[in-house]
């Protein structure tokens, strides 16, 4: 299809440069193929039509804008080089250029360009050339008594030919059988170049409303030079003042529903209200609302929230019922919802509409709540976010508790044991003295005397080094000092036991 | 009835010799026990003599554990295995120096006592290092 528009294009040139020599009936059979090519055109809801390639085995795939911008070319090059006009309804251009405008800005700078060309060559391309309908604003405000405004442009925006433009019908989208305005020509403001229309009907309420229009080239011969479609679906809102009275807050007993405390509210004002309730009672709130030409309305949103001093919230809807909308909180019913958070609750009241020109979100005032004690398993309330700057800020102390020391016996016994286990030592040495140990075998004679005293004060030394390791040296000093007295202990050792070994020997012998 | 008095006077002396004559047969056992120990060597008595040293120490320990309970238990264990090692020591000792053990016959007595010195020696260090 793609290549279709650009033999068409191609084709225009060779006519433009040899416009005589053309065999008419060729051209014939192009327009013929024009016409079955447009019969292919493929269109969306909103009534755009656009090209795209059926064949989805080609190496490159154009999106539908390329397409149809490629047909658009040819299309329009072709035309103002033939001499008589294309057998082509002005729906299907109508919908092409729509399809251009509603793309809104390509991303693509190829895209971009095909857009912007084939819109070039629409606005003054000899098929038809189609006019589009606008409105500069849709939001007719009751308030400020706007009026309706309508532009009719080309596809690039230069001056329409005079037109008629008709307000066919226009109803409300809840109510679509019911049209409250028919037929009803807008007037033309050459200044501005808009058609508008003055002084909606008085029985315009606030609302959405969908107006369909028309539109008509005035003058007969110039109907098939453009394209004006059929009827334009345009959806308007109609906005306004909402009146809101009767506003009270007011707390009941449970059981008679009797009134004990009633306060009225303010909402337009500033003032806030305070009440005060516990969990027998209900709170109340209640208002009217009607729109400026007294029927009543129902707001897209109208909430009550209560929110507590820790920032635990619950939200409910207000209802309503013709013009009176009214919420009961049952207390009795809600404590467990609470939390069983007692305090105090910050009401905030919520009102809005996208037709409302005085939508609220205002803080009604406080309600101080009693609640009962929570029982053993009552939930918690959730968590409420946390600031996340506070984690940069100082953290608690630690305060490091210590282990408790063991209980230790009283210094008095541990010293009488002391004393107890010493006593073992001395009833070794009288037991010693009884037995009648002698000391008859130590040698008498110089040298192995002297190696029996340092014998024994090796010994002596040794267990002297044990006692000064455990008062304060460590390990491996002990065992340096043991290799060397050690070694010096088992010469001299070796010595004085030979010595003696020997005169026991000879005693045995002799 | 006179009978049977008498009856049951017999059954009394009967009983009362018995009982004097198991306690004139342990009298006699412990004596002639004592007096075969007087015959060992005096060095063995002294090696005795020390063994019975170690080992009373020991029971002291264990008695005042008993009283103030085990905190630092690392303590109370080297206080009571250096007694009761040593007291094994002596014991070992004690049947190398006996000259009527045939098993230790060609081992000279003085090398026994080397061994038995070098072993407390050891013990003691890994004691004290225990000690804490």
């Amino acid at each position: 299809m793609i290549f279709s528009g650009i033999a068409l294009e191609a084709l225009s040139g060779v006519v433009s440069l040899a416009s005589s020599e053309i065999d008419q009936f060729m051209i014939g059979a192009v327009k013929n193929d024009i016409v079955k090519l447009f019969d292919s055109v493929e269109k969306y809801d909103d009534g755009t039509f656009y090209f795209d390639e059926k064949l989805v085995n080609m190496r490159e795939q154009q999106g539908p804008l390329a397409t149809t911008s490629s047909v658009v070319r040819g299309l329009t090059a072709f035309s103002s080089v033939i001499t008589e006009s294309l057998n082509l309804t002005g729906d299907k251009i109508l919908g092409i250029a729509k399809f251009f405008l509603g793309i809104g800005i390509p991303g693509d700078t190829k895209n971009f360009f095909d857009q912007v060309d084939s819109l070039a060559c629409l606005e003054n391309n000899r098929v038809s050339i189609p006019l589009i309908l606008s409105l500069p604003s849709t939001v007719i405000s009751l308030t400020k008594k706007d009026s309706l405004k309508v532009k009719v442009n080309t596809v690039l925006g230069s001056h329409a030919p005079p037109l008629t433009v008709t307000l066919v019908r226009a109803f409300s989208s809840s109510a679509r059988d019911n049209s409250i305005i028919e037929n009803q020509e807008l007037k033309f403001d050459p200044q501005d170049a808009v058609y508008f229309l003055d002084d909606l009907p008085a029985s315009f309420d606030v609302g959405e409303y969908i107006f369909v229009f028309k539109m008509l080239v005035q003058d007969s011969e110039q109907q098939t030079v453009y394209a004006t479609g059929t009827l334009t679906q345009v959806p308007i809102y109609v906005t306004g003042l909402i009146k809101i009275e009767n506003a009270k807050i007011a707390v009941l007993d449970s059981d008679l529903g009797s009134v004990e405390t009633q306060k009225k509210l303010d909402l337009a004002g500033e003032s806030t209200v305070s009440v005060s309730a516990n969990h027998l009672q209900k709170l109340r709130l209640s208002f009217q609302m009607s729109t400026p030409l007294g029927n009543a309305f129902k707001p897209h949103q109208a909430f009550l929230r209560l929110r507590h001093e820790t920032k635990v919230e619950h939200t409910f809807v207000v209802g309503s019922s013709g013009k009176k909308f009214e919420i009961t909180l049952d207390f009795l019913g809600l404590v467990e919802k609470f939390f069983y958070l007692s305090g105090r609750y910050d009401i905030q009241l919520t009102v809005g509409d996208a037709v409302m020109e005085n939508s609220l979100l205002r803080d009604i005032g406080y309600v101080e709540l009693d609640l009962p004690e929570p029982p053993e398993n009552a939930s918690r309330p959730p968590p409420q976010p946390v600031d996340p700057y506070t984690r940069y800020g100082p953290k608690a102390e630690i305060t490091h508790i210590f282990r408790a020391p063991e209980k230790r016996p009283p210094q008095e016994l541990s010293l009488a044991f002391l004393v107890l286990t010493i006593l073992p030592l001395f009833g070794f040495i009288i037991g010693l003295l009884r037995l009648g140990v002698n000391l008859k075998n130590f040698p008498t004679s110089a040298v192995p005397a002297t190696f029996a005293v340092i014998f024994h004060l090796g010994i002596a030394a040794v267990l002297l080094l044990y006692v000064l390791f455990w008062l304060k040296l460590d390990l491996f000093t002990t065992l340096k000092t043991l290799c060397f007295l050690g070694v010096f202990l088992m010469v001299v050792g070796h010595r004085t036991l030979s010595h003696l070994a020997s005169a026991s020997a000879k005693l045995k012998s002799a | 009835m006179y009978q049977r008095e008498r009856e049951r006077e017999r059954e009394r002396d009967y009983r009362e010799e018995m009982a004097r004559s198991t306690g004139k047969d342990a009298q006699a056992l412990f004596h002639s026990l004592r007096s075969a120990y007087a015959a060992t060597p005096t060095t063995l008595k002294i090696i005795d003599l020390y063994m019975g040293f170690a080992v009373f120490t020991a029971l002291i320990q264990v008695v005042y554990m008993a009283i103030v309970g085990s905190f630092p238990f690392n303590s109370f264990l080297s206080g009571v295995l250096s007694c009761v090692g040593t007291a094994i020591l002596a014991v070992c000792l004690r049947i190398q120096v006996n000259k009527d053990n045939k098993e230790f016959k060609d081992l000279p007595p003085e090398r026994a006592f080397a061994d038995f010195v070098l072993c407390n020696l050891v013990l003691h260090l890994v004691i004290m290092n225990f000690l804490g």
